[in-house]
């Protein structure tokens, strides 16, 4: 048999009275991995990540750290690190003290604590901040020293808890990829609590999407993306156009899926013909082309929303009104132009 | 110039209240220090005049004051009496501000305005309230009749009842300094400490303790400055023979007529108390009080 994971829940349930926070999650995370619980607020990420800290209790299931049941092993004894949203750093000590701190009950001599707090803030790049006050740092350095105050303790996990989310942006891109080399360099298992999917999706081995306390799709980011299991999923990272149409005939896992104005496509799928379907296509797989004449999707650009590195345009078209995503390399659309629809049928997903 | 005031016009329609600042600031705050002035600043000018010339010119009131035993007894006595209140007083305030800011919510407010209600009731109310309470048939001494001291041990006009009538009124400034300073700790900073590996009592002495200081502090300096000049309770059910400063001012003037020495003695304690304010302004800075 394999180790054991590096983290287990086993169908574990968080109940806050009558409303189930968590509900029956399974989750196995393996040791080194990077895995990003990704979801809008109240949807029980923040709780499954209190609950792997021993910060909260499950109503009921186990959770396994490293093959062990952890669920009364109150928090100062399971040896994990943590790092907030807001830095959390103790503001009457010196940056050297914060990452200092855990180190202490751990029985490390003083010598020692010395050379890890050093090789810590090399590891965040803050070598020369040891003797500041939390005060006197700047928000992304303040951010860098919790992270470094948590990896001292070489923690069997490392928990983050939306750590870049109070950052500008900048700062936010700069610190997702430095905390993507730590996360590596080091091998930490980490769980990584986000609402932001480009972060998920940046920084993640596995994303797993919650909703209403449950799990609605895990995988590597590029499986989420491209093979959402549902609209829902689908939804969430990006703008998502909604067709209507027809299946005319199928077979062999392809349909011929007929759209409005004579458009008909090859879609991945088996229904019976004559079915009505929902089909969903993400924005920036909508194309905008010159009409030539062919059987296509007509409309007018209604709305444009220039981005700089893309132009976002609402197209009306029949009677709905789709969402492109371009590159912004061609000359931006003014409002009122007649644009074609071009679309690929493996693009598009059942709804 | 007319120009000028055409351009401030649409500004000063949005915003009535730039009218206000016609009015020049010295105005504004002229009727409070005025009265300050009058009521405050004239009379403690009088009296340190008096103290270096009543009943003649010279440095002869302070000398009296600082060279006879008696006298230099009770600033001491006063001093340790306010320190052992002040003392007394974080222990016995440290638990209930802390609870009332872990607390919070409905149960913290209910503690909070209890605490806070005691502002509202004249401390001779609640000093009288302990002549009661301490007296010879009061309910302590039936107690401790009943529990077999008889005579039960006399308490009213005693040092111990002057400390616990004292303690009893300030208490609430000593919860409400601590209190202020210990709900601004962000909670996360604990679960951050407990993260790390520290126990509750590890995180109580790392953390929430340093971080309580300045609420202890303050909360110490408005004790015990409020206890070395403290009058109306010590008078009413303190010890007639361990007299605190501000009674031995009164006896000077009330008795002896010795305004000159009175007034030393006054200037004496003021002094005492500027010099902790100083020190304190020193550590932790004056402003920090407001806050």
């Amino acid at each position: 048999m394999s180790a054991p994971a590096a983290v287990e829940m086993r169908r574990v349930s968080r109940h806050y009275g009558s409303v189930a926070a968590v509900d029956d999650l399974d989750l196995t995370i393996a040791e080194g991995e990077f895995v990003a619980l990704l979801g809008s607020s109240g949807c029980g990420k923040t709780t499954t990540l209190r609950m792997m800290a021993g910060l909260e209790q499950p109503s009921s299931g186990d959770i396994v750290v490293k093959g062990r049941r952890v669920n009364d092993v109150p928090v100062h004894a399971r040896n994990v690190g943590m790092v907030f949203q807001n830095h959390a750093l103790f503001p009457h000590r010196t940056a050297f003290e914060n990452i200092a701190f855990g180190l202490k009950y751990r029985k490390v001599p003083k010598p020692e604590i010395a050379r890890r707090v050093a090789r810590a803030l090399e590891v965040v790049r803050l070598p020369h901040v040891a003797d500041r006050l939390p005060s006197q740092l700047s928000g992304g350095q303040q951010q860098r020293i919790a992270v470094a105050r948590a990896i001292v303790i070489e923690p069997d996990l490392l928990l983050f808890d939306e750590p870049l989310s109070a950052l500008d942006a900048g700062l936010r891109d700069e610190l997702r990829v430095e905390l993507k080399r730590i996360q590596k360099s080091l091998g930490i298992t980490t769980v990584f609590v986000t609402h932001d999917q480009q972060e998920a999706l940046s920084m993640a081995d596995r994303i797993v999407v919650m909703h209403g306390g449950r799990k609605r799709q895990e995988g590597t980011p590029e499986d989420i993306y491209r093979a959402p299991n549902s609209e829902f999923v689908m939804r969430f990272f990006g703008r998502v156009n909604s067709l209507p149409g027809t299946v005319t005939s199928a077979g062999g896992g392809t349909m011929q899926v007929a759209l409005a104005e004579g458009v008909s496509l090859p879609v991945p799928g088996d229904a019976a013909p004559g079915t009505k379907l929902s089909l969903l296509l993400r924005a920036e797989r909508l194309r905008l082309v010159p009409d030539d004449g062919t059987p296509a999707l007509r409309g007018h650009v209604t709305g444009v929303d220039y981005l700089g590195m893309m132009v976002r345009y609402d197209v009306a078209c029949g009677g709905e009104t789709f969402q492109a995503i371009q590159p912004a390399e061609d000359a931006v659309l003014p409002i009122g132009t007649p644009v074609a629809l071009s679309l690929r049928g493996e693009d598009l997903v059942l709804s | 110039m007319s120009a000028a005031l055409t351009g401030l016009r649409p500004e000063a329609a949005h915003r009535p209240r730039t009218r206000l600042r016609a009015v020049p600031t010295w105005l504004l705050i002229a009727p409070a220090l005025l009265y300050m002035g009058v009521v405050f600043l004239l009379p403690l000018a009088n009296t340190a005049w008096v103290s270096f010339s009543d009943p003649m010119p010279g440095l002869h009131n302070y000398i009296e004051v600082l060279t006879t035993p008696a006298y230099l007894r009770i600033y001491r006595n006063t001093t340790l009496m306010a320190l052992l209140v002040t003392g007394i007083c974080i222990v016995m305030a440290y638990p209930l501000a802390l609870y009332i800011a872990r607390a919070g919510g409905a149960v913290g407010a209910v503690l909070l305005a209890a605490t806070g209600l005691s502002f509202w009731i004249s401390f001779l109310v609640r000093t009288y309230a302990w002549t009661v309470i301490l007296g010879s048939r009061g309910p302590v001494s039936q107690v401790a009749r009943w529990m077999g001291y008889d005579p039960p041990p006399v308490l009213l006009f005693t040092s111990a009842a002057s400390i616990i009538g004292m303690t009893h009124i300030l208490l609430p400034f000593m919860v409400l300094s601590i209190y202020v300073v210990l709900a601004r700790i962000d909670p996360v900073l604990l679960r951050a400490a407990s993260g790390l590996g520290a126990t509750r009592g590890q995180t109580f002495r790392q953390v929430v303790l340093p971080l309580s200081m300045p609420g202890i502090i303050s909360g110490s300096l408005l004790v015990f400055v409020f206890c070395l000049g403290f009058y109306v309770t010590p008078a009413l059910i303190g010890s007639p023979r361990d007299l605190m400063v501000a009674s031995l001012i009164a006896t000077q003037i009330e008795d002896l007529l010795a305004f000159g020495t009175a007034s030393a003695m006054a200037m004496l304690l003021l002094g005492a108390t500027l010099l902790m304010l100083a020190v304190y302004d020193r550590a932790l800075g004056l402003a920090n009080l407001m806050k």
